[in-house]
C-alpha cells in the first residue's frame, strides 16, 4: 500500500512538474503575473510529493518489502539497517528517484532564496527547471520506476552490491546528484537569460553563487568517488579514467571554466556569449554521464542492468537539450554584445587562457572516453585507450594552466602591465623552482616531471600568499581589524580553492613518482618490504561480521626494527555471493605517507597472496580536494551577493564596468 | 597595434593554441591505442606487433599454474578454438576463474607467450567481459556459448 502511494506521489510530481514547464513561461511570455507566480509553489509541491514519494520507497526497504521488485534486487534481510536506508539510491531506480528529489529542492531552493529576482525571470528561470524535471521524472516513471511490484513475491531478497556497503557509498551518489543538478539550476539561468535576451552583469551576478555551490557539491562528489574507490575497491588506485569516472570529470572541468567565466562577465560583462555556452555544455554533459552510466554502454562497478529503453530515452534528452537551447543560443546570442575589450595581458585573457585549456582537456577526455564506445557501437573494431592516453593528453594541457592559477589573480583587469608582475614575484618564481629542484631530491630520487609539478604546486602556494599579504598591506595604516577586513570571503575561497589544487597536484606528483607496489607471497612469519617498511606476516584467522565471513590476515609493519602499525586486511564473503570475495584493504595513514595492504588468494599451505603499497602524500589529495571545496563555499557566502540581490530590485540594469584596480580585485 | 589588429592576432593565438592542442590528442590517441585481438587472430599472426595488446576469451579449465614461490602464475585463454599461454605477475582479480571470461593487456613474445601487465575478469555474476564474448563468437560459436564451456 505504501509503495502505491509512493508511486501516486510520484505521478502526481510528474504532472505538477509539466505544469511547471509550461505555466510560468506562457506567465513571461503574456505579462501574466499569476502565471508566473505558479512557478513558486508548484516547485514547493513538486518537492513535498518527491519527498513523499522517496519516503515511501525508504520505508518499503527498512520493513523489507520484498515485493517491491527494486527492493527485492537491493536489499536482503541481514542488510544492515544503515545500509538499507542507503541502498535506497544503490541501484538505478531509487538513485533516480533520488536525482529528481534533489532535482525540486534546488528548484525550491532558487525559489526562496531569489525572491529579488526580477519575476519574469523567476518565471523563466522556474519554466527551465520545470522542463527539466519534466524530463528526469518521465525518464523515472516511463523507464525506470522503483515502485513495481513483483507477482511471486520472494522470501528474501538479493543484496545490496557488498562494494557499496561502505561509508564512502553513503556520500558518494548524494554529493554527486547534488553537483548535477546543481548545474541544472545554472542552465536554467542561462537559458532564462537567453530567452530575455538580457545576459548581463546582473545576470552574471545573480547566477554565479548558484554555479560556484553546484561546483562545490561536483568536486566533493567526485573527490568521495576518488577516495572510495581507493580504500575500497581494494586495489590502492584512486583515478582509472573509466568512462563512468569521465562521465563526471568532463562536466567538473566545464563547470570549472563556467566558474571563472561567470566572473569576467560579473566584473567586466565580457565572455558573455562564451558563458552560456559553457552553462549548456556542463548541463549536456551532466545529460551524457547519466547516459553513459545507465544506458548499459559500459560495464563497470557503477553501471546498471542494461536496458535499451533507458539509452534511447538519454539520447533523447541529451538531443533534446542540445538542439533547443543551441537554436535559442544561436538566434539570441549574435545580439548580445561584446563586453569590455581588454588587453593581451590582463586577467581577462588570463582567464580566457585557463579556460581555454579546460575545455580543450575537456574535449580531450571526451574523445578517449566515447570514441572507443561508439567504434564499438557501430562494430568497426574494438579497441581501448587506457591512462597512458590520458596521462599524455593531461599533463601538457594542465602544467601551463597551473602557471597561470598562480598570476590571474595578482594582476589587473582589462590591462596589466607584465614587467611589473615579473618584478613583483621575480623571487617568487626564483624560490618556487628551488622547490621544485630540491623536494625531489629529498624524496631520494630525481625526475624532472616531478619536479615540475611540484615546482608550480609551490608556485600557486607563494603567489596566493603575496597576493594576501599585499592585500592586507595596503590597509597597514588602519590596523590589523581593518587589515584583516579586507580579506573578503569571496577572496579566502578563492585562494583557499587554489591551495587546495596546489596539494592535490603535489599529491598526483608523489603518488605518480615515489609509490612503490609489490605483490608478494607471505607465509606466517615471512617478511616483506616496501618503501623502507618491513611488513611481516603474523598470521591470516577468521572473523565474523554482520553479514559477511571474512579471512583476516595480521600484519606487523615496522621500519628499522621499531613497529609503526598493525593492519589487518580482509577477504570477505558476503553470505548473498560467497563465491565473490569482496577486499577491505588495511590502511596505516599520515600526513606525508600511507600504508596499504590488500589481502589476495590463498596459495598452496598457509601461504597468502598479499599487495603491499607505500603512497606518499596521498593524504593531500583528500584534503586538497576538501579545501577547493570548501574554498567555493565561502566564496559563495560572499555578503556582495546577498547585498546583490537586495539592490538588484531596484539596480537590475547593467553595473557600470568596474573601473581600475581597486574595484576588481577579487575573482572570488 | 588597432583594435582589429588586436583581435586577429587574439584570433590566431586562440587557432594556433588549438590546432597545438589537437595534435597531441591525436598523436596521444595514436600512441596509446590498445587494439582487441582473439586467440585465433594471435595464432594466425605472421609477424609479432611491437604494440601493447587486448586478447580475450575464457580461462582454460585446468590450465592455471601458480609458481610455488612469487606472484607468478601463468593460464590458457581459449575462444574455443585456439589458446594462448598468458604469464602474470601479480594479483589476479577476484573473479578470476577457470572456465569464465577474462581479458589479458600486454604483449606477445617470440615463443608466442603473452605477458600480461593488466588482466581483466568479470564485476558480476552474470556480466562476461564484452571482448570475451567478442571473442568466443568471432570463433563461430554462438552467443552465450562460453557460459556452457
Amino acid at each position: 500500500m505504501i509503495a502505491e502511494l509512493g508511486n501516486f506521489a510520484l505521478i502526481l510530481a510528474f504532472c505538477l512538474a509539466i505544469s511547471q514547464g509550461v505555466l510560468p513561461l506562457v506567465g513571461a511570455r503574456t505579462g501574466n503575473e499569476r502565471l508566473m507566480a505558479t512557478g513558486r509553489s508548484l516547485a514547493v509541491g513538486q518537492l513535498v510529493f518527491l519527498a513523499f514519494s522517496y519516503a515511501a520507497l525508504t520505508w518499503a526497504f527498512v520493513a523489507s518489502d520484498f515485493s517491491v521488485e527494486y527492493v527485492a534486487r537491493n536489499s536482503n534481510l541481514a542488510l544492515p539497517t544503515q545500509y538499507k536506508v542507503t541502498a535506497v539510491w544503490g541501484g538505478h531506480e531509487g538513485s533516480l528517484l533520488l536525482w529528481v528529489l534533489l532535482l525540486a529542492a534546488w528548484g525550491v531552493a532558487v525559489a526562496v532564496f531569489s525572491k529579488a529576482l526580477p519575476r519574469k525571470m523567476l518565471a523563466r528561470v522556474m519554466g527551465v527547471l520545470g522542463i527539466v524535471s519534466t524530463g528526469f521524472l518521465a525518464f523515472t516513471v516511463l523507464t525506470s520506476n522503483p515502485f513495481n511490484r513483483l507477482a511471486r513475491v520472494p522470501a528474501d531478497g538479493v543484496d545490496l552490491n557488498p562494494l557499496l556497503q561502505d561509508p564512502g557509498m553513503i556520500a558518494h551518489p548524494p554529493l554527486l546528484y547534488m553537483g548535477y543538478v546543481g548545474m541544472s539550476v545554472v542552465f536554467a539561468f542561462a537559458i532564462a537569460a537567453l530567452l530575455s535576451g538580457r545576459l548581463d552583469a546582473a545576470w552574471a551576478r545573480w547566477s554565479r553563487p548558484w554555479t560556484t555551490v553546484a561546483w562545490c557539491f561536483l568536486t566533493l562528489g567526485v573527490g568521495v568517488g576518488s577516495w572510495w574507490a581507493y580504500y575500497e575497491l581494494g586495489w590502492g588506485g584512486w583515478w582509472f579514467w573509466d568512462p563512468v569516472e569521465n562521465a563526471s570529470f568532463m562536466p567538473w572541468l566545464t563547470a570549472t571554466a563556467l566558474l571563472h567565466s561567470l566572473a569576467v562577465t560579473e566584473k567586466r560583462g565580457g565572455f558573455k556569449v562564451w558563458t552560456v555556452m559553457l552553462a549548456i555544455l556542463t548541463f549536456a554533459l551532466t545529460i551524457l554521464g547519466a547516459f553513459i552510466v545507465r544506458s548499459g554502454v559500459i560495464t563497470s562497478v557503477h553501471s546498471f542492468a542494461a536496458d535499451p529503453d533507458r539509452g534511447v530515452f538519454l539520447l533523447s534528452m541529451l538531443a533534446a537539450t542540445l538542439l533547443g537551447s543551441l537554436a535559442l543560443y544561436a538566434w539570441r546570442a549574435p545580439r548580445v554584445g561584446l563586453g569590455g575589450g581588454f588587453g593581451w595581458y590582463s586577467r581577462e585573457s588570463l582567464l580566457l587562457g585557463n579556460n581555454v585549456l579546460l575545455v580543450v582537456a575537456c574535449a580531450a577526455v571526451f574523445v578517449g572516453t566515447l570514441y572507443p564506445l561508439a567504434l564499438d557501437a557501430l562494430g568497426l573494431s574494438k579497441i581501448s585507450v587506457g591512462p597512458p592516453y590520458f596521462d599524455a593528453v593531461f599533463m601538457p594541457l594542465m602544467m601551463p594552466m597551473l602557471f597561470l592559477v598562480g598570476v590571474g589573480p595578482l594582476i589587473a583587469w582589462k590591462q596589466a602591465d607584465p614587467v611589473e608582475t615579473s618584478k613583483q614575484l621575480r623571487w617568487v618564481f626564483l624560490v618556487s623552482i628551488l622547490i621544485g629542484i630540491a623536494w625531489p631530491f629529498a624524496m631520494g630520487l630525481w625526475k624532472p616531471l616531478t619536479a615540475l609539478g611540484l615546482g608550480l604546486a609551490a608556485w600557486i602556494l607563494l603567489t596566493a600568499a603575496v597576493d594576501t599579504r599585499n592585500r592586507m598591506m595596503r590597509r597597514r595604516s588602519q590596523g590589523v581589524g581593518s587589515m584583516l577586513g579586507a580579506l573578503r570571503p569571496s577572496f579566502l575561497g578563492m585562494h583557499l580553492a587554489h591551495a587546495g589544487l596546489a596539494l592535490v597536484v603535489v599529491a598526483i606528483s608523489m603518488v605518480n613518482s615515489y609509490e612503490v607496489e609489490r605483490d608478494v607471497r607471505l607465509a606466517p612469519g615471512d617478511t616483506a618490504t616496501a618503501g623502507g617498511y618491513e611488513f611481516t606476516m603474523l598470521g591470516v584467522g577468521g572473523v565474523r561480521g554482520p553479514n559477511y565471513d571474512a579471512d583476516q590476515a595480521t600484519i606487523e609493519v615496522t621500519r628499522n626494527g621499531k613497529p609503526v602499525a598493525t593492519l589487518t586486511p580482509q577477504r570477505r564473503y558476503y553470505d548473498s555471493q560467497s563465491d565473490m570475495p569482496m577486499h577491505q584493504a588495511s590502511l596505516h595513514r599520515r600526513p606525508t605517507r600511507d600504508l596499504y595492504v590488500s589481502l589476495g588468494e590463498r596459495l598452496s599451505g598457509d601461504a597468502w597472496l598479499v599487495r603491499l603499497y607505500y603512497k606518499p602524500y596521498m593524504f593531500w589529495m583528500w584534503v586538497g580536494g576538501l579545501m577547493m571545496a570548501f574554498g567555493g563555499f565561502l566564496a559563495a557566502a560572499d555578503r556582495r551577493y546577498r547585498l546583490a540581490r537586495e539592490r538588484s530590485t531596484v539596480v537590475a540594469e547593467e553595473r557600470p564596468a568596474a573601473t581600475g584596480r581597486s574595484a576588481g580585485q577579487e575573482v572570488g | 597595434m588597432t583594435k582589429r589588429q588586436k583581435r586577429l592576432t587574439l584570433v590566431v593565438g586562440v587557432l594556433a593554441g588549438l590546432v597545438i592542442a589537437t595534435a597531441l590528442i591525436l598523436n596521444a590517441f595514436r600512441d596509446s591505442m590498445v587494439f582487441f585481438v582473439t586467440p585465433s587472430e594471435v595464432m594466425a599472426m605472421t609477424e609479432l606487433p611491437e604494440r601493447k595488446f587486448r586478447i580475450g576469451g575464457l580461462v582454460e579449465s585446468g590450465s592455471v599454474v601458480r609458481a610455488d614461490d612469487s606472484a607468478k602464475v601463468s593460464f590458457r585463454v581459449t575462444d574455443t578454438a585456439r589458446s594462448v599461454v598468458v604469464t602474470y605477475d601479480g594479483i589476479l582479480p577476484d573473479l578470476f576463474r577457470e572456465g569464465q571470461g577474462v581479458v589479458a593487456e600486454g604483449w606477445i613474445d617470440t615463443e608466442g607467450t603473452f605477458h600480461a601487465d593488466k588482466v581483466l575478469a568479470r564485476h558480476d555474476e552474470e556480466y562476461m567481459p564484452a571482448e570475451a564474448q567478442a571473442a568466443i563468437e568471432r570463433a563461430g560459436h554462438p552467443p552465450g556459448a562460453g557460459q556452457e564451456y
